[in-house]
């Protein structure tokens, strides 16, 4: 899991109310795009991916009146950068996929907390896949900070944060680090 | 992963140990999907060179790389060039020239894998070296002991029979005691190595009854083959007699290992073997998830050597 | 009869090493002043000689070693007269003697004479050779040790393959007093060593390797000095590895039977321990390192005298041989040119063993235990010297070696000691 960088001097660019305005926001968003919350299930991509899906899921059962399924994908299996990285410090750990649903008879909504690159969600594709062949899948992301490097567009965003490749967006979540906010680091 | 092959046991420490049995309840996961194959070492080649028979080692080898998406080519002592009288050396520096990523080994002689990692730099699994070690045999055993029975923290786990030339107890011992277990070897005087107190830590008995004190039962093959001339024991008959492991010597619960194959009938009975409650139909069966999260634990992890990251890079788990 | 050393012709040294520590302890000789040789003996008018600085360094009689492998005839591509020679040269030797061992088997007169012919043309310092005790080293039938003897053999030995027929040894020492010649022996009991390729104790456990017990050795030398006592005889025993053996060679000495023991530099300074890497080329030798109780009671048995020198073993073999796995390996290792220095590094620098005891069991004590010429300082001797600097740290293996092999165990390692010169049968043999 990655720990908050001790010592890092980060600037919150969103706050505790902000980030639970926000997700209810995209809550709002998916319903209004998914009348049926029992063919919706909404997948965590692990760390941050998987209390969002969980909040979102909860939001969907007050506003719908039915929670949709969740579900938790790991991505380590499916990296493209299994071992190429020698910069890297430890093993990836391999984390839970769960899927105790029927993929095929569900519209999948993945959810991350940052949108980077978009290798992350190639990835997780791929692992549903080897589930089942999903009707749909959509992505909701908490923060897009651009600089993609594969044609993936989320389909519910939270914030667009426009920032430079030498900074680093650090989501810290209630769940995982005892509060909510979006931090900008800048990596020395 | 500091370490980059895996050679003995003792290259891998009680948190490595515990982070590939882990790894390996993953990839049990993965197993119980309709497709049974993950991305993960895509691109990447294994070379396994099986100079010594083998069915359970080599197959569950094959079938890990396969899984995992790596390219997998078998080598065999028997139609390749080794017939010819090609050297162990020549051979691993002729593969090596192919840029492997790992060189699986399966060798009848003490030393091979050693030989082979200083001619290569791909990372060297020893499958097996002589009467050396079978390091991934111990973690499936690990893994399967864990899974079935508990914690090794504790357990006291006989070994019975042919210690002395017994790979798989060379690294169960030393693997068993890394995870917290206490062993002792059971065996006929003449096939207890030589101060095996000192040198392996463990209790020895010649006394078949102490097996009474064991949570786990871990029956050795008599391997005859690696016996020569000259008789370890008097008889297979008399062997079978004083140490073969049957119901009649066994408590309630005790659990019963053997790392196969087996010679029915001289160290374990027939009727133990058939028994649904041994774990030996297990052990088979852990083999390929456990050597999948060894592969992947080599292969996925950085170079030895290499800087930690200031910050991990790349935008998942870590 | 006596041993017949050649050398290769060559002109007679003419020097002077100045300033360096002139010791022979034999000779009761040990200070610091100028050596001078002169038309290849020790002692004359030191004018108008070229001078060598020999500040720092010790000029000492050169060594003398009963034990080395030269694997001529058969194996030349491994080693020949000429390398093994100046292999020996280059570690400070001026005498060694050559192991029957070979391919065919020194066991009859026509080989032995080729092989003096060949170092009387090759030999960079005085080289010997045995002849086997049986035909073919099989243990079975006596060779003809009396013509033998005559053409200048240094002695019998079956080295490497110990006669394990009590009836066959006890002949061989009975023949014995017709040549006069040492029986060289390897003493091993195959019965107990088996397929053992490492000591038998803690590591060989570890390592799975099938192992040679200790009293595979000492049960060996218990019965040949049995019989050499029945029969008034004389055996020397080669490359003592375990502490049952210098006890059976301390008992037999002590009730008067004529024997004499040797250790290696190896033996004198490794342990099983070293053999975890399983790498041959390095660790695998006959009889095998063992442990260090028996490490210290060789050294305390070289001290005390119940072994009398110290000798290399010298055991050329190529990669091809031992890059192979350990098990398949063949045993041995080379010594020559780090004989010196290893034991100095490990322990005279340690302070286990004086340097003076160091260069008798070395020199004149290894000569004298085998009734070879005996090196002295001693005015009017022929020069056998080696000049060493004992500080000087060389790099095993750096710049190559005189010897075609480089299966040594110390190869890559940093020693103390360097060969300047070595001056053998009143010839300059080694200057580097």
């Amino acid at each position: 899991m990655r720990a908050p960088v001790s010592g890092a001097t980060g600037k919150v660019l969103v706050d505790q109310d902000q980030v639970r305005r926000t997700v209810a926001r995209i809550a709002h968003e998916i319903v209004e795009r998914h009348a049926e919350p029992e063919k919706l299930a909404l997948v965590g991509i692990h760390t941050r991916g998987v209390p969002l899906a969980a909040r979102l899921a909860r939001l969907i059962g007050e506003f719908a009146g039915t929670e949709p399924a969740t579900g938790t994908v790991d991505i380590a299996l499916y990296r493209d950068d299994v071992g190429l990285d020698a910069r890297r410090g430890a093993l990836p750990v391999v984390g839970d996929t769960v899927l105790d649903f029927n993929v095929a008879e569900r519209a999948v909504i993945l959810v991350d907390d940052v949108l980077f690159t978009g290798r992350t969600i190639r990835a997780a594709i791929d692992a549903i896949f080897d589930y089942g062949r999903p009707p749909l899948v959509q992505l909701a992301v908490l923060v897009d900070r651009g600089h993609r490097e594969l044609p993936i567009r989320p389909d519910y965003v939270g914030k667009n944060l426009p920032t430079s490749r030498a900074e680093r967006i650090a989501v810290h979540l209630a769940e995982v680090d005892g509060t909510d906010q979006v931090v900008l680091e800048a990596v020395r | 992963m500091t370490r980059r092959s895996l050679l003995t046991i003792a290259d891998l420490d009680r948190a490595e140990i515990a982070r590939i049995l882990r790894v390996g309840n993953r990839f049990a996961e993965v197993m119980e999907r309709d497709i049974k194959k993950v991305p993960t070492l895509r691109g990447r080649t294994i070379i396994n060179m099986f100079f010594e028979a083998s069915t359970r080692t080599s197959t569950s080898f094959e079938l890990a790389g396969k899984r995992l998406s790596a390219d997998v080519v078998n080598v065999k002592g028997s139609g390749s060039s080794v017939e010819k009288g090609e050297t162990l050396k020549d051979t691993v520096i002729t593969l090596n020239s192919y840029l492997p990523d790992v060189l699986v080994i399966r060798h009848q002689s003490v030393g091979a894998c050693q030989l082979a990692a200083r001619h290569t730099g791909a990372a060297v699994i020893n499958a097996g070296d002589g009467k050396h070690e079978h390091p991934t045999q111990t973690l499936l055993d690990l893994y399967t002991i864990e899974r079935e029975v508990g914690p090794l923290d504790g357990l006291h786990i006989a070994f019975v029979g042919d210690v002395a030339h017994s790979r798989v107890a060379r690294s169960g011992i030393r693997g068993f005691q890394m995870m917290g277990a206490r062993v002792t070897l059971i065996a006929p005087p003449t096939l207890i190595p030589r101060d095996a107190e000192e040198a392996l830590g463990v209790a020895t008995s010649t006394d078949i009854r102490d097996v009474a004190d064991a949570d786990v039962v871990y029956v050795l093959r008599m391997q005859l083959e690696r016996m020569g001339p000259g008789g370890f024991v008097p008889s297979l008959r008399e062997y079978a007699a004083t140490y073969g492991v049957n119901h009649g010597r066994l408590r309630p619960g005790q659990r019963v290992m053997h790392a196969g194959p087996i010679n029915r009938g001289v160290e374990i009975s027939g009727a133990l073997a058939d028994d649904p409650k041994t774990l030996i139909e297990r052990q088979a069966a852990n083999g390929m998830v456990v050597r999948m999260a060894v592969l992947y634990d080599l292969l996925a992890g950085p170079s030895p050597g290499a800087e930690p990251a200031e910050h991990p890079i790349g935008a998942v788990a870590v | 009869m006596g041993a017949r050393l050649v050398q290769r012709p060559g002109p007679a040294a003419s020097l002077v090493i100045r300033g360096a520590r002139v010791l022979d302890p034999a000779a009761g000789i040990d200070e610091v002043r100028d050596l001078v040789i002169r038309d290849g003996v020790i002692g004359g008018d030191p004018e108008g000689l070229e001078a060598i600085d020999g500040t720092g360094m010790i000029a000492v009689p050169g060594f003398v070693d009963p034990h080395v492998h030269l694997r001529t005839p058969g194996r030349e591509d491994l080693e020949d007269i000429a390398t093994g020679s100046m292999s020996a040269a280059a570690g400070g030797f001026v005498t060694i003697v050559a192991m029957p061992n070979t391919s065919p088997v020194v066991d009859n007169a026509a080989v032995l004479g080729t092989l003096i012919d060949r170092a009387e043309r090759e030999a960079a310092v005085r080289v010997g050779f045995y002849a086997a005790i049986t035909v073919g080293q099989k243990g079975k039938e006596l060779t003809e040790q009396v013509e033998m003897a005559e053409l200048g053999a240094a002695g019998f030995s079956d080295d490497g393959h110990p006669v394990s027929d009590a009836g066959v040894m006890r002949r061989a020492l009975q023949y014995q007093r017709i040549t006069g010649l040492p029986l060289v022996l390897h003493e091993e009991d195959m019965t107990l060593s088996g397929r053992g390729v490492a000591h038998e104790g803690a590591v060989a456990s570890r390592l799975g390797l099938a192992g040679i017990p200790p009293v595979s050795e000492s049960i060996a030398v218990a019965r040949d000095a049995v019989l050499a006592e029945y029969e008034g005889g004389f055996i020397h025993i080669c490359h003592v590895s375990a502490s049952e053996t210098v006890d059976e060679i301390r008992r037999a000495k002590e009730r008067g039977v004529r024997i004499t023991g040797e250790v290696t530099p190896h033996h004198l300074t490794l342990t099983d321990a070293a053999i975890a890497s399983l790498d041959p080329a390095r660790h695998k030798m006959n009889p095998p390192l063992r442990e260090e109780s028996d490490r210290r009671s060789l050294i305390a048995a070289l001290l005390d005298g119940t072994l009398d020198l110290v000798a290399t073993d010298h055991a050329p073999h190529d990669a091809d041989e031992k890059e192979v796995p350990f098990e398949e390996a063949p045993f041995g290792i080379t010594g020559l040119e780090t004989a010196f220095a290893v034991c100095n590094t490990h322990l005279v620098r340690t302070g286990e063993v004086p340097l003076e005891l160091l260069v008798r069991r070395m020199g004149s004590d290894a000569a004298a235990a085998l009734a070879l010429p005996v090196p002295t300082l001693a005015e009017g001797a022929v020069a056998d010297v080696a000049l060493i600097d004992p500080e000087a740290v060389v790099v095993v293996g750096e710049g190559g070696f005189q010897s075609k092999s480089r299966n040594s165990a110390w190869l890559g390692e940093q020693l103390h000691g360097r060969v300047n010169l070595t001056i053998a049968g009143g010839q300059i043999a080694w200057r580097p």
